[in-house]
């Protein structure tokens, strides 16, 4: 129910009930989003040395665009941060800043996988080529995918902060947002750890 | 012509074309009488838009009971295929399409349709709330399993239906040996409904966390409700692993990817990890609310609270979690080796702790009880002896060294339909009697349910106690035919007799729908069972808002207290009620998933796109619409509360 | 009520059946495995059996006591909570329960995954039993001869059956010698059975597997070894070579009768590498598809119990 009663003595995204129950909406979903992660890791887990007759990791990896790739995720993750903490002081200006530096940072990061993923197919590493390279450009494509989404979803908001200012409602949607945004920040840490870095070892 | 040879039917057969022309007659019937009787506004406006709890309750249970139809269907015909040695009313590519369906309707679309059904429409009421947390989303939820189920079911008459089994192990359902849409279908309808239950799962989660009256804590609620609450939790936990199964599936499938092919290092057997990983929690999210049911019934009809309220949930706390580390017992034949089945042995029996707990929960709470045979309560005495067997044979499955001569045969069958049916069919038959005459005025007649229950539970003895006996004669599940000489004939026949026990028991349940909606009295009252909780203490039927007034609740029976010890349950006066608004972008929405699904599975990339702008689309606009509701004023309310009263007295 | 004594006498028929005078298969063992898991069955069964007493004599006394048409109108039933020593019993005893049937579980699933009991002197025959779409092929290696959709084994010799799959996942399931185990294309599972007495015994895919499913039979005749060498020789005499295109032929979909073959297909059609046992699945590092010639068609090399198999994948997987 979208109760309004106003309650001053909590952040404005916590401030109505609706508010409330939407952020633990969304970690109840983050708690089905780590199951669906999770499942994709155990299954990379399980494929990783199945190469057939395609490479493995180690003869695809490649450190710089993976480095640029996490540096542009994780400086992200902390400017939205830096946003969320800007709008709980009210300031408008300097939330949508932060908000915009976030959306490019991450649109880079895209740039970059989309880069990897091309690379990966002239290594002769495609989605068909064998259950290693299914499994992992599944499990990155998927991470991906979240991103792209992500995007979206950030700019529809900044719209809607433009339009009508920091609301109970907008201040709500733009938290759910960075928690969003910060586990896809959590997700790349395991991909980094536990599919480039073992990979590459 | 190449375009619409990809709709054609593989394997056609008179039932098929008949089918055809009863799904383009249905159709075109029920677009006059809409037409004709000028009720396509009343349609759109009461049903396909709402967002109230109650009323999407009611649409999950109409489907789910179509549902219960054709699955039934496809069971009698596989009972009358094997009821006699070398028969050939089926030929094999048949019997394997309709055991696949069978499996695939019963289990995704009726079973979780009913639970979800109930869940709906009582958790709400039970924990004094007038609606979910997000009412939009749960209309998603809705329409997503709904187009699901159809789907499903369209796959029937265009294209072909699934063959490899309600489990869909790969190889078997790779393009490769199931080259026709079949598992296309599968795969994309399971990802739709799955994820409309996905949400389900959050919204319930945060209703019964966040939107409980006052007074209600935790441990003060009703037992169903405290079920939907664990089984809710299960669904938000496995699901997204059947997500991550289908979506792999329909990737080897139609994208050419190697997950689970037998070339390029693919790999069969994490199909069928994944699977029972979602499998075997699946299993206990229809059976938890089944129990909470159980609770529910056998506490009002023994007139008694239920025995052990702390062990009932503790218990289903242990359930739950157990219910993650059992799934290799469906494979302990894949060669795990000795150690791995041992453990898994082992998780699997001691389910039967929890469970056993529970079993003698409620025989504690029908001591020193008054207990009435009413109808729910028959089935719920019936579902105590009946699942314990059940049971028993669960955990002498779960040995896994008799599992080996176990597994694959008649003998799992006959365990899992006993625990199933008496666990899951008998609650929901139960808690739709129960919860009838709150959902729509009026009793279910007492004399027909009662007849259809001896059918029912006689039927289901009949149908599956012989297929212990056949399953350790050597008889493998899933055999379209078998020879005169392997003496299966004669369990068969008592199965095939038992089927049609039930199917009589629930075309009995149909008419007396029928019977009861022209015939029953409409004089009910609020709480003609005499009954515990919140649910009845509201009006017959419930208004748009469920209670006028917030009740105060002090104990897991507030409505009991309220009746025998002198509590009050409603303090406050008259208050704005605040309500959301219909909305038609689910339905619209879901429209395009079905659309999306559908040229997916023909491989119709033009369409996918398009459908998923759809979609995008949809989303785009509730993000952006400004909606907050309306409210409903005192004066309203008193109009109606007064209108319910006066419909009362007549 | 009428429903308990339904159940009752369906529990007591069944019972009746199961102990009756037409044997059911798995209940006939003929050999020390089917022995094994028939004995698991019967106590099973004697325990779930007391269970099941307990509860329906329970559940027949407190319908008959307490149902409302014999109790006084006034009769209010009592709240009552619960009870710590109540709750412990219906705690502990199915805990016991647990416990005992665990023990006898574990007992058992080192039984039927080790050489069988009585035989543990012997050398096994090594029979590689591999499915095709809807046939069984069996290899003798040590014997040089393959036959289709019947098997000859050997009396009072353990038998160790190598299963694997050209196709989807099959279960190779004799039930009067012992319970199944899957065949699947990427790994070879093991299956050790052992034949008490000569006879012939029924022996199918019990793993749905697709259309010719139902017929996916194969007969299995035991008889005493001087009868199987006798059996050996004569093939060795009479029957054909097996080819690799015939082998290729036989592959094709479909249904085959009986038919016997000098040589296996082991030499020019590996089965795959991979084994499975003593860990669970998704964890094996072979890839079928790089399957070396160093395959070894004797089997010789490959280890000769379950047990030494299980050390051997151990140590594989810890890296």
């Amino acid at each position: 129910m979208l109760k309004m009663n106003n309650n001053n003595t909590q952040p404005l995204e916590y401030s109505t009930e609706q508010g409330r129950m939407n952020i633990l909406g969304f970690w109840i979903f983050i708690g089905a989003e780590i199951m669906l992660f999770g499942t994709l890791f155990a299954s990379y887990f399980t494929l990783e040395t199945r190469t057939g007759s395609g490479p493995a990791g180690a003869e695809i990896f490649e450190l710089p665009p993976v480095l640029a790739e996490t540096l542009l995720l994780l400086t992200s993750s902390f400017i939205i941060g830096l946003g969320i903490h800007a709008m709980r002081l009210g300031r408008k200006k300097a939330m949508m800043t932060f908000f915009i530096i976030t959306l490019i940072l991450g649109a880079a990061f895209l740039g970059f996988e989309i880069y990897e993923f091309i690379h990966y197919v002239h290594e002769g590493a495609s989605l068909q080529t064998s259950a290693f390279t299914s499994i992992l450009l599944t499990t990155l494509g998927t991470h991906g995918l979240h991103v792209t989404f992500g995007l979206a979803w950030g700019i529809v908001i900044l719209i809607q902060v433009i339009k009508r200012g920091l609301t109970p409602q907008t201040a709500n949607k733009s938290f759910i947002f960075s928690l969003y945004w910060h586990f896809l920040d959590v997700v790349w840490i395991f991909i980094f750890s536990f599919i480039y870095l073992k990979g590459m070892m | 012509m190449d375009f619409f040879e990809r709709f054609l039917i593989p394997h056609p057969s008179p039932i098929i074309y008949a089918s055809m022309a009863a799904i383009v007659l249905t159709t075109i019937a029920i677009i006059v009488g809409l037409t004709y009787f000028k009720k396509w506004g009343y349609l759109w406006r009461e049903w396909l838009t709402t967002v109230d709890h109650k009323k999407i309750g009611i649409m999950y249970l109409i489907s789910a009971l179509l549902m219960l139809f054709r699955g039934g269907v496809d069971a009698i015909m596989m009972r009358a295929q094997t009821s006699m040695p070398e028969n050939t009313l089926l030929d094999a590519q048949h019997y394997n399409e309709i055991f696949s369906t069978h499996g695939v309707v019963m289990i995704f679309f009726m079973a979780m349709g009913f639970i979800i059904a109930l869940m709906n429409f009582v958790i709400p009421l039970q924990i004094g709330a007038r609606d979910v947390a997000y009412p939009r989303l749960n209309a998603v939820s809705f329409w997503l399993y709904f187009m699901g189920a159809m789907l499903f079911n369209l796959s029937f008459v265009i294209g072909g239906s699934p063959s490899s089994g309600w489990t869909s192990y790969f190889p078997l359902a790779g393009s490769e040996l199931s080259p026709s849409v079949g598992t296309n279908y599968y795969m994309l309808a399971l990802q739709i409904s799955g994820l409309g239950t996905l949400m389900t799962g959050i919204n319930f989660i945060v209703t019964i966390l966040k939107m409980r009256a006052p007074g209600m804590t935790l441990m003060k609620m009703p037992m169903f409700t405290w079920s939907g609450l664990i089984t809710n939790i299960i669904i938000v936990f496995a699901f997204p692993v059947l997500t991550v199964a289908l979506a792999m599936g329909t990737m080897d499938r139609l994208f050419g990817t190697n997950f689970f092919t037998t070339t390029d290092g693919g790999m069969d057997m994490l199909w069928a990890n994944l699977f029972w990983v979602w499998g075997h929690p699946e299993v206990y999210i229809l059976i938890l609310p089944a129990f909470g049911i159980y609770s529910e019934v056998i506490s009002t009809f023994a007139k008694r609270n239920l025995y052990g309220y702390n062990s009932m949930v503790a218990s289903m706390v242990v359930i739950s979690l157990l219910s993650f580390v059992v799934w290799v017992h469906h494979f302990f034949t894949m060669g795990q080796g000795a150690m791995v089945n041992s453990i898994f042995s082992i998780t699997t029996m001691a389910i039967a702790i929890p469970t056993g707990i529970k079993i003698f929960n409620w025989l504690l709470t029908l001591w020193k009880g008054k207990i009435v045979f009413t109808v729910p309560m028959l089935y719920s005495l019936a579902f105590i002896p009946i699942f314990t067997i059940g049971g028993v044979t669960g955990v002498m499955l779960g040995m896994s060294a008799a599992d080996y001569q176990y597994h694959n045969t008649m003998f799992l069958v006959a365990h899992f339909h006993l625990v199933i049916i008496p666990g899951v069919v008998f609650a929901m038959l139960a808690g739709l009697t129960y919860w009838w005459p709150k959902m729509f005025g009026f009793m279910l007649n007492e004399r027909i349910g009662k007849w259809a229950f001896s059918f029912i539970s006689i039927g289901t003895c009949v149908a599956f106690f012989p297929m212990f006996i056949s399953g350790l004669d050597g008889q493998a599940r899933r055999m379209y035919t078998y020879s005169e000489s392997t003496g299966f004939g004669i369990w068969n026949m008592i199965s095939f007799i038992g089927a049609i026990g039930l199917a009589i028991g629930f075309i009995l349940i149909v008419y007396n729908i029928y019977y009861s909606t022209r015939y029953a009295s409409r004089d009910v009252g609020d709480d003609p069972w005499d009954a515990r909780s919140l649910e009845w203490a509201t009006h017959n039927p419930v208004p748009e808002y469920n209670f006028a007034i917030t009740p105060h609740v002090n104990s897991s029976q507030a409505l009991w207290d309220s009746k025998k010890n002198g509590h009050t349950l409603f303090r406050d006066g008259l208050k704005e009620i605040h309500m959301p608004n219909n909305s038609g972008v689910p339905f619209v929405m879901s429209v395009f998933f079905f659309i999306f699904g559908f040229s997916f599975i023909f491989s119709m990339w033009i369409t996918v796109i398009a459908s998923l702008i759809g979609i995008f689309a949809c989303m785009l606009h509730r993000s952006f619409e400004n909606d907050h509701g309306h409210h409903i004023s005192v004066e309203e309310i008193k109009r109606t509360e007064s209108e319910v009263r006066g419909a009362k007295n007549e | 009520m009428k429903m308990k004594w339904v159940m009752l006498a369906s529990l007591f028929t069944l019972l009746a059946v199961l102990t009756g005078c037409e044997p059911l298969l798995v209940l006939d063992p003929e050999g020390p495995q089917a022995q094994t898991q028939a004995n698991v069955i019967w106590i099973s069964i004697a325990i779930m059996s007391v269970i099941v007493i307990v509860v329906f004599a329970m559940l027949a006394y407190i319908l008959y006591k307490y149902r409302a048409s014999k109790q006084s109108d006034s009769y209010e039933p009592p709240y009552i909570k619960g009870n710590v020593i109540v709750e412990s019993l219906i705690v502990g005893i199915p805990v016991l329960i647990v416990i005992v049937l665990s023990v006898i579980s574990v007992q058992s699933n080192y039984k039927v995954e080790a050489t069988p009991e009585g035989y543990e002197n012997d050398e096994p025959l090594v029979v590689y039993a591999s499915s095709s779409d809807w046939k069984w092929h069996f290899s003798y290696p040590e014997q040089d001869i393959e036959t289709v959709n019947y098997l000859y084994v050997p009396t009072d010799r353990p038998l160790e059956f190598r299963l694997y799959s050209y196709g989807p996942i099959t279960s190779f399931w004799i039930p009067q010698l012992g319970g199944q185990k899957y065949a699947m294309s990427d790994m070879i599972t093991t299956l050790h059975l052992a034949a008490d007495n000569a006879g012939e015994f029924m022996g199918r895919n019990a793993n749905f597997s697709g259309e010719g499913f139902a017929e996916n039979t194969f007969s299995v005749e035991a008889m005493p070894q001087q009868e199987f060498n006798d059996w050996v020789k004569e093939v060795k005499q009479t029957a054909d070579p097996l080819t690799e295109d015939k082998f290729n032929e036989l592959l094709e979909p479909g249904h085959l009768g009986q038919l016997t073959f000098t040589g296996t297909h082991l030499e020019f059609n590996p089965p795959p590498q991979g084994h499975h046992e003593g860990h669970g699945a998704g964890s094996e590092g072979e890839h079928n598809d790089e399957s070396s010639s160093e395959h070894d068609a004797h089997g010789e090399h490959e280890s000769d119990s379950g047990h030494a198999d299980e050390t051997e994948e151990n140590t594989e997987h810890q890296h």
